[in-house]
């Protein structure tokens, strides 16, 4: 009902919905209060729902597929519109999530439900559709194989209102990584996320709320917001004048090209001599783009095209250019649409492009490019086969053909636009995060290249084990409280505490917050386990440790020294209570109140196939 | 991490703010390392990181007037019952917000204060220590420190003035300040005073207009003018590639420069400044509409606390001084530089000090000099940074000179002498 107060509690609503897609059936439960504060919500409620099924193959209709807001999603604290999905990832066989933006969380909380757990497989492409209380399946076969733009001008038609998230062709055609796309430009991106909605049945949700969240104490809350607006206005890279808020994401190319740690010729190389022309200023002289962002967001970081495509973000820019050698900007560009169009994560599409190029040596010309994006996100057109073997990852591609090391991956999960040798920190986050190679699990990047809060030596790794684990723990309960993490690059849980304790009336320090991050963390480490992740996966690519990077005089660009990788990566582990083996211990799981796994058997993670 | 234990801590002996050997960091990644060897407190320390978890943390016993601001500031904290001190300043209390003070020094203590906020007042054995936790570098630790310390001394001065004109001052008090001021003097015999001799300009290229910036930088810091981790120095500067707006790094050392300097682009083509100081947006502003070709920006501390001190204890404005005064303040010095106090908040939000500040200085023929209400003072200069530096100098003189006339002339009764 419009208006109406959720639930007794403040901050969550204290429900979830759980829908069937194989009998059609759903209901409502309660979320008890001690997962409540153990998880608070996101990716920790997601990890808690995922955890025992965690060894269940992509396609096994039991697999949780969880989209969770958080305490402060909803209300008044800056940025916190984000929803978390969660499940397991048919790309990389780790646990598999992404953070959305957009309002789809927002609405979802305010339609009363701190999050929905979807299992089973519907037999034919269906919709989830909620509106406050009413929930509803709808056939959707008539969306399938549409461009996600065309799904979202269908479904806006007979739904003016409230969020939608629809996957594209790519998450029906069996790509690895298919994305979700959240109220059309938001995308959740990693990890084949929307490979798993694919194999659901699960087309697209459309949430509309008219509840509100309880706030315990809106004063305060009052008081939090101004503390952390205050330092979003004195960030750089948030709000200054080359920041996020003016050029989006993209502000962090032209940095990346200085600092010799742009990605090019599949990571052969850190500079790429034309980036000058294909930079922020670049698509902002061309396109002339108009700012969006997501709810309650002072940033709005998102930039669509007068001709209303989105403008790449800066992974996107990087990979769709310096990465595959290509210097035309509109290239890029139409890459990156098709991505959206199709559903297709852009990060991964231009890793796999990439290691295709150098594998074969094949130049990729801009008809070219399409076609194989095409043929990775649909499985026609003129590359369709090639597109498809693509389209299960640079890992599977590269391996067999038999050379495993040209791909650009960390357990899988092809990497950012940052190179790993111009930053020490980063090469241990990327190698150790939980969901394979992201930067958004750490970012050491804030401080290794942004000096925030403090900056460090980027080519060392001192210090660095427990920075990396430190940036984790927070960034989990960001993505659990959900906050987007573009704003951990000013503020951090000493404010979104001061929210957090405001919105439900709980007491809670920074401290508090990172100790649930560390929980949250560490399951995510036990089901890795339990699918035979160990030290051997958390590692980089050889190419790392052998060759060096495009350096300038003023700039040398070394192997990452191997050595002290490996020192850095077993201080981590006994910082984070793992074996050095790098796995979790019965005695960590127990004091942070782990359920230690039943012996069950791990299986791979996709569809028949090995993780 | 632990040379740069030994480090900060020597940094903070140096710039007089503690005795030398005494700040004591411990810092752990797997293992824990301290700045030095045998120091009482490293039970204490040593439980405290290990219960935060934290990468760094510091305690550190400030000496002189900033002891004694710190320490009335936090027995007035824990005699009130608040349990914390709210910054007088505003570039403080942005990133710090507010500085709980703990009574004693023993591990749960201090674990409880910074698993909220990054630094904390210890009140131990009549004396005052501040306490700071990093999770990424020591480095955090001295800079949070730093700041406490300028926050109190700042914070304090400025409480003094305002409770003298709402005529709530006490003798007690008046006597603790009378101490104070004392030790002021004395601290104050450690600066240097003298203009030094920095490189003239107009500079002949890219290399010149750097080496004049890591000079005056480093200056700027040695006069005690503000401490290293905050303030911005930039000049305009023509190069090959077109002209450039130099300007020092968001979170980089004063008085550490090298290395440290974002090359802009006038023309905005490029994004590499996207490290460059969060005041970026009004150095651009100020060169954009005067005639301005460098700007220092310290955090004097008198200047700072005048631009607190107003008379109009009844206006309807009170609480929103630092960002939304709307009547035109500011002063003459005795050497004739016109300088205004405008409001204006850190970056560029919609108080923000890049909308400000510029009109400010760039009214008439363009001014010396500006301060920002409770931050600090920008200072121009049209060729090089002597005329700045100078400014800097001249008005911070100015300010300690006035701020005291004016306690002497309410402590007497009359009203403060009225220049402008
Ligand atoms: S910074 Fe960007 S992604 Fe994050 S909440 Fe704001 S608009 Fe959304
Ligand atoms: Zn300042």
């Amino acid at each position: 009902m419009p208006g109406q107060l959720h639930g007794q509690c403040h901050g969550w609503t204290g429900r979830i919905l759980l829908v069937d897609l194989s009998t059609g059936r759903h209901e409502t439960r309660d979320l008890p209060e001690d997962v409540r504060a153990a998880f608070l919500g996101g990716r920790g409620l997601g990890g808690y729902f995922l955890r025992d099924f965690a060894t269940l193959p992509c396609d096994h209709p039991d697999l949780p597929l969880t989209i969770a807001s958080g305490p402060l999603t909803g209300t008044d604290a800056p940025a916190s519109s984000f929803c978390h999905i969660t499940t397991r990832s048919p790309l990389t066989g780790t646990v598999g999530d992404a953070s959305a933006g957009g309002r789809l969380g927002a609405e979802l909380k305010r339609a009363g439900f701190d999050a929905l757990v979807v299992t089973g497989r519907a037999a034919r492409p269906c919709g989830i559709e909620i509106s406050d209380d009413e929930v509803r399946l709808t056939d959707a076969a008539m969306l399938s194989g549409l461009p996600t733009h065309d799904v979202f001008t269908r479904l806006r038609q007979r739904l003016p209102h409230g969020s939608l998230a629809a996957t594209g062709p790519a998450a029906e055609s069996g790509s690895l990584f298919a994305t979700l796309l959240v109220d059309l430009y938001h995308q959740a991106g990693r990890c084949g996320v929307g490979r798993v909605f694919g194999l659901k049945n699960l087309k697209y949700l459309a949430v509309r709320g008219r509840g509100a969240v309880r706030v315990a104490d809106p004063a305060g809350l009052a008081r939090a917001r101004e503390d952390i607006l205050r330092l979003v206005n004195a960030s750089p890279a948030l709000m200054g004048q080359q920041g996020f808020t003016n050029f989006g994401t993209g502000s962090l190319f032209d940095l990346m090209d200085a600092r010799r740690m742009m990605p090019t010729d599949n990571f052969a190389r850190t500079h790429f001599p034309p980036a000058g022309e294909l930079n922020a200023h670049a698509y902002h002289t061309r396109y002339h783009p108009l700012k969006r962002g997501c709810e309650g967001c002072p940033v709005d970081c998102k930039r669509l095209s007068a001709d209303g495509r989105p403008l790449p973000e800066c992974d996107a820019m990087s990979h769709f250019t310096a990465l595959i050698g290509n210097d035309m900007i509109e290239l890029a560009m139409r890459a990156n649409d098709f991505c959206a169009c199709l559903g297709l994560d852009p990060v991964s599409a231009g890793v796999a492009l990439a290691c295709h190029r150098e594998l074969t040596g094949e130049a990729l010309d801009p008809e070219r490019v399409l076609e194989l994006l095409l043929g990775m996100g649909k499985g026609e057109g003129p590359a369709a086969r090639l597109g498809r073997e693509l389209g299960q990852g640079a890992a599977r591609y590269a391996g067999a053909h038999g050379r495993p090391e040209l791909a650009m991956c960390v357990k899988g999960l092809e990497l950012p636009a940052c190179d790993p040798r111009g930053a020490y920190g980063l090469a241990l986050a990327y190698a150790v995060a939980t969901h394979g190679g992201s930067n958004l699990r750490a970012n050491p990047l804030s401080h290794e290249v942004l000096r925030k809060p403090v900056a460090t030596d980027r080519f060392s790794f001192s210090g660095k084990a427990r920075s990396v684990k430190l940036a984790e723990d927070a960034a989990a309960a960001a993505d659990s409280l959900t906050v987007c993490a573009h704003l951990l690059l000013a503020t951090g849980m000493e404010e979104y505490a001061r929210a957090f304790a405001a919105v439900t009336g709980q007491t809670a320090t920074a401290g508090d917050l990172l100790a649930c991050g560390a929980r949250i963390e560490y399951q995510e480490r036990l089901m890795n386990a339990q699918n035979g992740f160990s030290a051997v996966a958390d590692d980089l690519p050889a190419r790392f440790f052998a060759e060096p990077g495009s350096g300038s005089p003023d700039i040398p660009v070394p192997p990452v020294p191997r050595q002290e990788f490996l020192a850095a990566r077993a201080a981590y582990y006994r910082i984070r209570g793992l074996t050095p083996d790098g796995l979790p211990t019965r005695e960590m799981a127990a004091r942070l109140g782990l359920p230690w796994p039943d012996g069950s058997p791990a299986q791979a993670a996709g569809e028949g196939e090995g993780a | 991490m632990t040379d740069f234990a030994v480090k900060y801590a020597a940094k903070l002996a140096g710039v007089g703010l503690c005795a030398e050997g005494e700040p004591f960091f411990v810092v752990q990644d797997a293992e824990l390392a301290f700045s030095h060897a045998g120091d009482q407190r490293q039970g204490v320390a040593v439980a405290a990181i290990q219960g935060l978890g934290a990468a760094a943390l510091l305690i550190a016993r400030p000496i002189g007037a900033c002891q004694m601001t710190v320490l009335a500031l936090a027995e007035e904290a824990l005699a009130s019952g608040a349990g914390f001190v709210v910054p007088g300043d505003c570039e403080t209390r942005t990133f710090l917000h507010d500085l709980p003070v703990v009574r004693g020094l023993d591990a749960p203590g201090l674990i409880e204060a910074l698993s909220r906020r990054k630094g904390c007042i210890v009140v131990a054995d009549g004396q005052a220590l501040l306490a700071a936790a990093g999770s990424v570098s020591p480095e955090q630790a001295f800079v949070t420190a730093s700041s406490m310390a300028f926050a109190c001394f700042v914070a304090y001065f400025a409480k003094h003035l305002r409770d003298l004109r709402a005529g709530t001052m006490t003798e007690a008090r008046r006597a603790v300040f009378a101490a104070i001021r004392a030790q002021l003097d004395q601290d104050m015999a450690r600066l240097p005073g003298e203009m030094p001799e920095l490189l003239p300009g107009p500079f002949a290229d890219e290399d010149q207009a750097r080496a004049a910036m890591v000079q005056a930088g480093r200056f700027v810091v040695e006069y005690g003018l503000v401490d290293s981790s905050f303030g911005n120095v930039s000049c305009r500067q023509m190069a090959p590639s077109g002209e450039l707006l130099l300007i020092s790094q968001t979170g980089s050392s004063l008085d550490e420069l090298g290395g440290c300097i974002d090359p802009c682009r006038f023309d905005g083509a490029s994004c590499v400044g996207l490290t460059a100081s969060s005041e970026l947006t009004a150095h651009r502003a100020i060169y954009d509409g005067g005639p301005a070709l460098a700007i220092l920006h310290g955090h004097p501390r008198f200047a700072v606390i005048l631009s607190m001190d107003c008379e109009r204890l009844d206006c309807p404005g009170l609480g929103e001084c630092h960002r939304a005064c709307a009547t035109p303040r500011g002063f003459t010095t005795d050497a004739g530089l016109d300088i205004p106090i405008v409001p204006g908040e850190v970056g560029t939000g919609p108080f923000g000090l890049c909308n400000t500040l510029p009109p400010a200085l760039n009214q008439g023929q363009g001014r010396p000099g500006a301060i920002v209400y409770g931050h600090g003072l920008f200072a121009t200069g049209a060729v090089d940074f002597r005329a700045a530096f100078a400014t800097l100098l001249d008005v911070e003189r100015f300010s300690r000179e006035e701020y005291f006339r004016r306690v002497a002339a309410l402590d007497a009764g009359a009203g403060p002498p009225r220049r402008k």
